[in-house]
């Protein structure tokens, strides 16, 4: 199953012009508000018509406008989650979840006993929407366009009208159903911390282009995207494997790069773990220092370097097959001679877990990530 | 306890409630389509549409009345092809009464019902559109369920001007006890006979209970709609 993307689009003073393909797992259209994404997945949905377009799901045609083939929203099967949820007042929650279902086609759907549970809204199901707090509307809205039966999940920024603490109370949700069921999910978000956990694929969109599309690894640790991401956002993404709780307090996590090592990781051994690695927690040296604090020094190779803004260059390395990302100074850069080819060591002044869930198997056939072997 | 009436005003009352039903029931249909239509659609004379459904509430009833003559009655454009084609005819019977009412009343339906549909928030039925309910089931599961507070407070409202309407219908249909002669018509007939006041007197006090129970009754169910569809 892969989602295909060509649109041309024009609006007052903004011009969008967009192709990208999403390949099945959890696909994030990233970029700043008003940069075209919701555009985008409304494009797909068939809420909006574009100038020019094609758009293919699973081998169907939603759109061809050289072909004249438009399908109405009613038969294109996308799931649409929306920001503000949009349950219907007058049902309950459980009429809500079943709304989709009188029109689906025959045949067997999604077991609604085990989204319900998998979404913890078991509690829920008699009560109405305007009874519901907005992590529970967000869960019931996710529930719904599921059970109808879609072809692809499209979520129009699902968490960004939620506080922190309800966003933390979803997220565990979306990577269960990223795990377990099997759909194309279309995530359009400008949070990163949402992406690095979530998605599979990332396309960056920015004023109306796509800028970079590819694995999500791969995406966020080309400096070329520094820009776009957000030049503190800019970092690293990899998969390591916990294989000790030690006794003063570290957890010792296994990647390909070497060992890391970081504050006990609430997850029991043998799991696997996405980590961020920022840029800007990334230092270099020359030599292995000695007498230094930090505890995690990987040895690595310069493989490019970018100037970013004003007086930051990000580092591009390789560290046992892994891309780690480093931004320093132009001066450092310098004094210290950093060339690509050049052999350093990164001293990483902190690693965050960026993702709770537990990754047992490989997360989608054909998103290849580094690490995840 | 029927003879504190005469027959012919228990006619006048029954006549009333016969045309006021009738013209509410028959005009609803057309009412939500022409307030939707209103509300939601964008069309060349539109505004003529608008113009046209509103004027029976500005004109002068006589001039409606006079209007539905010429073009219902017998001899009228309309009226003239209803007889011939299906033995229909409206002037001078009961069913004139009703047409009348129901064109009398119709703005103010119109206008209950298109705020409601006003209301009702178009991303819902984007929604239900994705959720892949074509436009016509949109309109069934989403749209009326939440105008249905409007429809009742229209529906209720245009009963309670048919059942008052004079002007029109005594033009249009005339004043004949039994046939044609509703509750305002019989009142002002008993108010033309010299001291009639006392007679008038009863059918005003049924013309009031029932317009207080209409609204009421429409206060008490559009309020518990309400509740129903606010997702409370």
């Amino acid at each position: 199953m892969t989602l295909q993307v060509a649109l041309q689009h024009r609006f007052a003073g903004f011009d969008l012009d967009v192709a990208f393909q999403a390949p099945a797992g959890v696909t994030a259209l990233f970029g700043r508000s008003g940069s075209g994404k919701t555009t985008v997945i409304n494009a797909v949905a068939g809420l909006l018509r574009p100038d020019r377009g094609e758009i293919t799901a699973d081998g169907a045609v939603l759109l061809d406008t050289a072909r004249r083939v438009n399908l109405p929203p009613h038969r294109r099967r996308v799931g649409y989650v929306f920001q503000d949820t949009r349950l219907f007042p007058h049902l309950t929650v459980r009429q809500n979840l079943l709304y989709g279902r009188w029109f689906a086609p025959a045949g067997p759907g999604p077991d609604c006993d085990r989204i319900v549970e998998l979404l913890g809204i078991g509690p829920l199901l008699a009560r109405r929407p305007g009874t519901l707090s907005g992590g529970e509307k967000q869960r019931v809205a996710i529930g719904r366009a599921i059970l109808s039966n879609p072809r692809l999940l499209a979520l129009d920024e699902p968490l960004a009208a939620l506080d922190e603490n309800r966003k933390a109370e979803i997220l565990p949700y979306l990577e269960r159903l990223r795990d377990e069921v099997a759909l194309p999910i279309l995530y359009v978000s400008h949070a990163m911390a949402e992406v690095v956990r979530l998605a599979n694929t990332v396309v960056l969109i920015e004023a109306g282009r796509v800028t970079a599309s590819g694995p999500t690894a791969t995406v966020l640790s080309d400096p070329t995207n520094a820009v776009g991401l957000g030049a503190r956002e800019a970092g690293a993404l990899l998969t390591a494997q916990v294989v000790a709780h030690e006794a003063d307090g570290l957890s010792r996590l296994d990647c390909a790069a070497g060992p890391l090592f970081l504050p006990r990781v609430a997850a029991p051994v043998g799991t696997r773990l996405r980590v961020r690695i920022l840029a800007r927690d990334v230092l270099l040296a020359t030599a292995r220092p000695e007498g230094l604090s930090a505890l995690i020094v990987l040895p690595a190779t310069i493989r490019d370097l970018r100037p970013v803004d004003g007086a930051a260059v990000l580092v591009q390395l390789d560290a046992g097959g892994e891309t780690l990302l480093a931004r320093v100074t132009r001066r450092s850069v310098a004094v210290l001679g950093l060339t690509p080819g050049k052999a350093v060591f990164a001293i990483l002044k902190s690693v965050s877990v960026a993702d709770e869930s537990v990754v047992s198997q490989p997360l989608a056939a054909g998103s290849a990530r580094p690490g995840n072997h | 306890m029927t003879d504190w009436l005469t027959p012919d005003e228990w006619r006048a009352v029954a006549l009333s409630l016969r045309v006021s039903f009738w013209a509410t029931l028959v005009s609803l249909p057309l009412g939500v389509f022409v307030a939707y239509a209103l509300a939601r659609w964008t069309f060349w004379g539109k505004q003529l549409l608008n113009g046209l459904v509103h004027l029976p509430l500005i004109l002068p009833p006589v001039v409606t009345g006079y209007l539905l003559l010429v073009t219902f009655g017998r001899r009228g454009v309309v009226g003239q092809t209803l007889d011939e084609w299906f033995g229909i005819v409206l002037a001078f019977r009961w069913t004139g009464a009703a047409l009348a009412a129901g064109v009398m009343a119709f703005p103010l339906m119109v206008r209950a019902i298109r705020l409601a549909i006003e209301a009702v928030d178009p991303k819902l039925e984007q929604a239900a559109g994705t959720l892949g309910a074509s436009k016509p089931w949109v309109f069934v599961t989403v749209t009326l369920p939440l105008i249905l507070p409007g429809i009742i407070a229209g529906a209720i409202l245009a009963f309670a001007k048919a059942m008052g309407e004079f002007g029109a219908t005594i033009t249009f249909v005339s004043n004949i006890p039994g046939q044609t002669q509703t509750l305002p018509s019989a009142i002002y007939a008993v108010l033309q006979v010299p001291g009639g006041e006392g007679n008038a007197a009863r059918l005003v006090w049924i013309a009031i209970l029932i317009a207080m129970t209409a609204l009421l009754v429409s206060e008490w169910v559009a309020r518990a709609v309400a509740r129903r569809i606010s997702g409370q």
